[in-house]
């Protein structure tokens, strides 16, 4: 068994080796497929980062009335926190507030001088809260509803922003499910044309089967190469590809910052940059290996 | 031993059926030298893809040693084929390999070791007379020399038969002259050979069992046969 292999291995190299513009031009038709399917892959994540973001961007205050004890607001906090929907909540008591307001506008007199007349604190408690997902702000905007909180809430910011939440909802699931679509739709591609050049560079080679088979070979032997030379394909384009990639995203990486200013691309792509490898090798070895083992069949029912 | 018993072969192309072998049956022992005789179209090539399963026969019982031919999958007939050596009129040679790597693949095909290989098939290439071009590839061989490499090829594996489905039907005399030689001495030294030609002279120089065809029938088969055919 281990003979086979290993003499399996060494007609596959010789194959590729002794094939050598076919391969080039095999590797070269794959390389560009699987440009495009990872530079699918990275809009893909890129439209994600960036509608993350505006996602983040977002979040609804809940005002108390002034008269409202600070324990039961800590104690609503609390009740928001135990919420499946909600992400954080930020409790700004009525100081913090005045604090806030006065640091933004330290540099205009009239605010100052009408604080100090007023003598008092005029601005009300809140909790800043952030959900997990857009549709989770209405669910928490009900809760909120309830009668328990009536007494002290005076009000919710979630009727001002409903419009947003939901256009914005809307943007996210049309970007996800198109997204999927997209990816679904280029790899179909991307599998029929790996597919396909693989089957035209074993085709030059179809006589040679129906010999080997005459002379006692079997279809593991015969076929065992020319999945080697599929994996060869896959490896050497899938590495190239990622190389291309990763000379393109550092490029461009800058740029998108203009959209995203709060992230670094480049970054973020060197955190994935393993994954987004190993994605890529699986996807062309795969399909190098698949796309070998079937067009070599048809060949051996002699 | 070969045993052909009542075979027949009809092939179908659409509504349309060619009978190519039409009831044939022959025995042929052990170390036999035999000869099939015969026009294009007679069904010499027909028994050649019997024999080694490239075809299943229409009617009829083909066995081959202790082998059933028509009861064979296609995972067993490697096996078949690892004890029959076949050459061809087109060599049928692997063009992306070397004289010595065409050789070795029928040594590796079944299973034999690295050791074996690296010292018969210098001895078959030898044998030949194509040790000094071990390492040439198909197509820096000329056509006499293509047919010596497969007949080192067919009988690396010291099978009990060979075919020779005509083997010098693209030769010239001087190489066909060679190529017979081969192929008797291969038979003195104890492999029945099966040969199938059209060239007259060789039948008759041969003085071996001649079985002749037609129409996909057999109509003569002669110890120390001619050539006689209408």
């Amino acid at each position: 068994m281990f003979t086979n292999l290993s003499r399996i291995i060494k007609y596959g190299l010789a194959g590729f080796w002794r094939n050598g513009w076919l391969s080039t031009a095999t590797i070269a038709v794959v390389f560009l497929v699987l440009v495009g399917f990872g530079g699918l892959l990275i809009f893909n994540s890129v439209t994600n980062i960036f509608i993350s973001d505006i996602q983040d961007k977002i979040d609804i205050s809940v005002y108390f009335k002034s008269d409202a004890p600070e324990d039961q607001i800590l104690n609503i906090q609390k009740a928001l926190q135990s919420l499946a929907e909600v992400k954080s909540v930020d409790y700004i008591s009525r100081d913090q507030a005045l604090e806030i307001f006065k640091t933004q506008h330290q540099a205009d007199q009239n605010v100052s001088q009408a604080l100090d007349e007023l003598n008092a604190n005029p601005l009300s408690a809140s909790l800043n809260i952030k959900a997990n997902e857009l549709k989770d702000y209405s669910v928490i905007d009900s809760y909120l509803a309830g009668d328990a909180f009536k007494e002290y809430i005076s009000k919710v910011s979630y009727t001002q922003n409903v419009n947003v939440i939901d256009r914005l909802q809307r943007v996210k699931s049309i970007a996800q499910q198109g997204g999927f679509i997209l990816i679904v739709i280029i790899s179909l591609l991307a599998a029929l044309i790996i597919f396909n050049t693989i089957r035209l560079a074993i085709y030059s080679s179809r006589e040679e089967f129906g010999i080997m088979r005459l002379v006692g070979g079997s279809n593991f032997f015969i076929r065992g190469p020319y999945m080697i030379e599929g994996m060869l394909y896959g490896l050497i384009s899938g590495i190239l590809s990622v190389l291309a990639i990763t000379i393109f995203v550092y490029y461009t990486a800058p740029y998108l910052r203009i959209f995203v200013p709060d992230v670094n691309g480049w970054s973020y792509y060197t955190s994935h940059l393993a994954s987004f490898f190993i994605y890529q090798l699986i996807f062309g070895i795969g399909l190098g290996v698949i796309s070998s083992y079937i067009a070599v069949r048809k060949y051996l029912k002699i | 031993m070969i045993i052909f018993q009542n075979v027949s072969k009809v092939y179908k192309i659409n509504s349309h059926e060619t009978v190519a072998l039409d009831d044939a049956t022959f025995h042929i022992k052990s170390k036999e030298f035999v000869t099939f005789v015969g026009k294009s179209g007679a069904g010499k090539s027909t028994i050649v893809k019997l024999l080694v399963g490239e075809d299943k026969p229409t009617k009829g019982k083909v066995v081959v040693g202790s082998y059933n031919v028509n009861k064979l999958t296609s995972k067993e007939l490697p096996f078949l084929r690892r004890k029959i050596g076949v050459i061809f009129q087109d060599f049928r040679l692997l063009m992306n390999k070397t004289a010595y790597e065409n050789v070795a693949f029928a040594m590796e095909a079944a299973g034999r070791s690295s050791k074996e290989i690296q010292e018969f098939v210098p001895q078959a290439l030898d044998m030949v007379g194509l040790k000094h071009k071990m390492s040439n590839f198909p197509r820096e061989l000329s056509g006499g020399e293509k047919q010596r490499v497969a007949i080192a090829r067919a009988m690396i594996n010291h099978p009990d038969v060979l075919i020779a489905d005509e083997p010098t039907g693209n030769l010239d005399p001087v190489n066909t002259a060679d190529i017979m030689k081969l192929l008797l001495r291969i038979n003195e030294l104890g492999t029945t050979v099966l040969l199938t030609t059209h060239n007259k002279d060789i039948v008759n120089g041969l003085n071996k069992r001649v079985i002749s065809m037609e129409d996909g029938k057999i109509i003569r088969d002669e110890e120390e046969g001619k050539y006689i055919l209408t």
